[in-house]
């Protein structure tokens, strides 16, 4: 097998968009007792294994049409070095 | 019509496939086509289609993501451009979110619950190929079962489906968190209609009543007198 790269794709909610999840998960931080949390958006990361024939491009291709969907969300594509 | 034709899709994880199959079968007559999600192709010459509820593809990525990805999505987004009438109920709604059939996305219920009762609908558009047998602004009463029902789209889009008139139906009451109370949506063109609610699963009086009748008896007055 080639040589891979990890590559991180993160994928967050638009602003304005209503979290009811992470709305849920501040009010269970809040009730274990912790103070000080403003706000909670929860959000999902999706880790490829690439080789290096896969570009740019394609990863982005692959974020716009599958990994997020950008009528609710954003995503930030991350190669990891090492 | 004895010709009719429809098809409904089951993807792997689909559990409603086979009451929207009776249903259509009870109520349009026809030939009832099952068509599996895998398949490249669909039957020729359909009148409907319909994607049916359930947890495609077990909800992974988003609710609807893999199953608007797989093979027979391609034939249906070929088969709506072409102006087949297509309905996707539920997780059918969702895929056709993903697949871009119609807009907005649907998120996880504002009340975080999963939500299975019977709610109270108003018919918002009485002049679709769906819903020309309802009265514009008439109650009914439809089962919901869903997780991830919470209509989201920008404001702009908002305003275009609600100047068009391409809310199908709304919430008559507070559900799941839905933006304006939209639990149904047309496309631009008005073949292609995604709801939540279960219509499906109201077409007799065995089920406890049958509001959802109409939408079937709609969909084939419209291919009779088309």
């Amino acid at each position: 097998m080639p040589k891979a790269t990890k590559v991180r794709v993160y994928v967050s909610l638009k602003n304005g968009v209503l979290d009811p999840q992470g709305r849920a998960i501040h009010h269970a931080i809040e009730g274990l007792g912790f103070s000080g949390v403003q706000d909670v958006r929860a959000g999902r990361l999706i880790e490829l294994e690439v080789d290096d024939s896969v570009t740019d491009a394609a990863l982005d291709e692959m974020a716009a049409r599958l990994l997020a969907n950008q009528v609710i969300e954003n995503y930030r594509i991350e190669r990891v070095a090492g | 019509m004895s010709s009719f034709s429809s098809a409904v899709i089951t993807f792997p994880g689909s559990n409603c496939d086979r009451d929207m199959a009776v249903a259509i079968g009870d109520v349009c007559g026809g030939t009832v086509h099952r068509v599996w999600h895998g398949d490249a192709t669909l039957p020729d010459g359909l009148d409907f289609i319909a994607l049916p509820g359930g947890f495609s593809y077990g909800d992974y990525l988003r609710s609807g993501a893999m199953a608007a990805r797989s093979p027979v999505m391609r034939a249906v987004i070929e088969a709506a451009s072409r102006g087949v009438t297509v309905l996707g109920v539920c997780n059918g709604f969702q895929v056709l979110t993903e697949a871009g059939l119609l807009p907005g996305a649907l998120m996880r219920n504002a009340g975080i619950r999963f939500v299975c009762r019977d709610v109270a609908l108003t018919v918002a558009n009485a002049h679709s190929r769906f819903t020309s047998l309802y009265a514009e602004g008439q109650r009914i009463t439809i089962p919901v079962a869903h997780h991830d029902g919470n209509y989201f789209a920008d404001d702009a889009t908002l305003d275009r489906l609600e100047g068009e008139g391409l809310v199908a139906f709304r919430y008559a009451e507070d559900v799941n968190g839905s933006s304006r109370a939209i639990a149904g949506v047309l496309n631009a063109a008005g073949n292609v209609l995604g709801m939540m609610p279960h219509p499906e699963r109201m077409v007799e009086p065995a089920h406890g009543g049958s509001d959802g009748r109409a939408l079937f008896t709609s969909v084939l007055r419209g291919l009779v007198s088309a």
